[in-house]
């Protein structure tokens, strides 16, 4: 067998320490399925049973690998059913949100998420319920992430759901005023929501999915925008493949330790997701990226078709790195958690719009944008029917997390702490698009020929 | 735990005697064998990399790596244990 050489190990020893190289999360994926009662009570007992029965050797399983290969492995998360799907039968689903909270305290895990609804076509009785719930349900528990899907390439967008959750994340921000609208930062509208999402907050283990697996996200824009530095001026072609080289590397890491805590939890591996995930931290950004390319900030004519660039190469890199390969898969784009993004929000180089432009070509979407407290309802919703077209449309997954920060006007700074880090509060179109949401009503799933 | 059985011991710090000595001598008293040994010295900064075989049942990576820990602590350089499998995940296909 090739021993490994010495300038193989400096260069992970230099990834590790000087770009930051991290596996952002193990989590595990739990079915509710199971603990399906008409006892509210019983309901709540059998989930939190469960869910630390499955995960009570996952955060000690996360820092022994953790210790053992030199790698950090930031958090360690869960995720369950949607909630609306097992507790219909319930009259209370914020409930079930602090049993889920409780059991995330018990394991040790960072965050817990799948206080979910799948409602892209229509929503049941018990989607509605829980969705009315999210505000209370955000403001009383600590560790609990929810996410609502509100459309599909396939079914359409749900409109009905759409104008629900411009009220929902504004009561979500009214909820957790004292912390800066952070509730918000723990809920994600979608569109094509994927089953197997390891990253917050939108993950949940989804309904075709088997009682239990761990899947891991990969982190490491800082490895990729070093490697960038070694092709300044250099065509196109050439930073593709650099980024391709460093993106299969990384996921390298992330294979093995799916690898690794599967077999140790004795729990089947799911998926590893590549996606560049970015931290307030410097060196951790994917801005920074962008701006490697030869843009003079993130933000300029340009962004989108560097971001594009970069989505695809960290797939077609990270693909042959993994035996499976899913969840959102691509580059992040979360203002309040990459420095880069932050500073080009404040100078004004990075607004809505543009954001939006980037969500056709990169994972996910509109993602930890702050807006102005005062911003109507039907604005927030009419932000996420554009980003659900965009996800419909373009075949992908979407999603927004909009903080409309309660008290806050432009320019003013939001705090989130942590992974979470801070953001400008930016401006959103002042024209209303109030009787556009009001009709209701489903937006119909798009034909897939006849493609201009 | 030990199937893999290989573990890489990477030092760096300011030179100073008896860095190799002393790390070789933890390796020897924990039943670990040398595979390779790679070491420099560049401006003053020492750097090794290390390849132990820790196969043997007598060698435990945890105690093998909380006294590394400990002497590198001891004498103010860095001393990181890791499984060689990082390093063959990333660079082997």
């Amino acid at each position: 067998m090739h021993m490994i050489n010495t300038s193989e190990i400096l260069e992970t020893l230099q990834m590790i320490d000087h770009q930051k190289l991290d596996v952002r999360t193990i989590t595990m994926g739990i079915s509710l399925f199971s603990c399906v009662t008409d006892d509210e009570r019983k309901l709540c007992d059998n989930i939190y049973d469960l869910i630390t029965r499955r995960a009570e050797r996952l955060v000690q399983v996360g820092r022994d690998i953790e210790r053992e290969i030199g790698v950090p492995i930031v958090n360690k998360r869960i995720s369950v059913t949607p909630a609306a799907l097992v507790t219909g039968a319930i009259h209370d689903p914020v409930k079930v949100a602090r049993a889920m909270d409780r059991a995330a305290k018990a394991t040790g895990v960072d965050f817990i998420g799948g206080y979910s609804a799948l409602v892209q076509k229509a929503m049941t009785e018990a989607d509605r319920r829980l969705i009315e719930s999210i505000p209370e349900a955000l403001a009383t528990t600590d560790l609990v992430c929810s996410s609502v899907n509100v459309g599909s390439t396939r079914a359409g967008i749900n409109m009905d759901a759409v104008r629900l959750m411009g009220d929902v994340v504004k009561r979500t921000a009214e909820a957790t005023a004292d912390n800066g609208g952070l509730g918000c930062a723990k809920l994600v509208v979608f569109c094509n929501a994927v089953e197997d999402n390891p990253f917050m907050a939108g993950a949940f283990h989804g309904p075709g999915e088997g009682d239990c697996a761990v899947s891991v996200g990969v982190s490491g824009p800082g490895v990729v925008k070093v490697a960038l530095e070694g092709v300044k001026d250099a065509p196109f072609d050439e930073v593709a493949e650099t980024i391709k080289r460093t993106a299969f590397h990384i996921t390298r890491v992330g294979q093995l330790v799916a690898r690794e805590a599967s077999r140790r939890l004795e729990v089947p591996f799911g998926i590893v997701d590549l996606s560049l995930a970015p931290t307030p931290a410097v060196g951790d950004s994917v801005a920074a990226i962008l701006e490697e390319m030869g843009l003079e900030i993130c933000g300029a004519h340009g962004t989108t078709a560097a971001l594009a660039l970069l989505n695809d190469a960290v797939k077609k890199g990270g693909v042959m790195a993994s035996s499976h390969v899913g969840g959102l898969s691509g580059a992040f784009i979360p203002v309040s958690e990459d420095i880069g993004m932050i500073q080009a929000a404040q100078k004004g180089a990075l607004s809505l719009e543009k954001l939006e432009a980037m969500t056709c070509v990169c994972s996910v979407g509109l993602d930890m944008i702050a807006v102005p407290g005062d911003t109507p309802a039907e604005t927030v919703a009419a932000i996420i029917a554009d980003e659900a077209a965009i996800g419909m449309v373009n075949n992908k997954t979407t999603a927004v997390r909009l903080i409309p920060a309660p008290g806050k006007k432009v320019g003013d700074n939001v705090e989130f702490g942590g992974l979470l880090g801070h953001a400008p509060v930016i401006p959103v179109r002042e024209y209303s698009a109030a009787a556009f949401i009001h009709r209701g009503g489903r937006i119909p799933a798009p034909l897939h020929s006849l493609r201009n | 735990m030990n199937e893999n059985k290989k573990a890489v011991i990477s030092v760096l710090g300011t030179d100073k005697k008896g860095i190799i000595a002393q790390v070789s001598r933890i390796l020897y008293e924990n039943d670990a064998n040398i595979l390779d040994i790679s070491q420099t010295i560049v401006s003053g900064l020492f750097s090794m990399i290390l390849i132990a075989d820790i196969s043997s049942e007598a060698c435990s990576f945890d105690t093998l790596k909380t006294e590394l820990d400990a002497l590198g602590e001891r004498i103010g350089v860095q001393i990181r244990m890791q499984r060689s499998e990082i390093f063959e995940a990333m660079h082997q296909i």
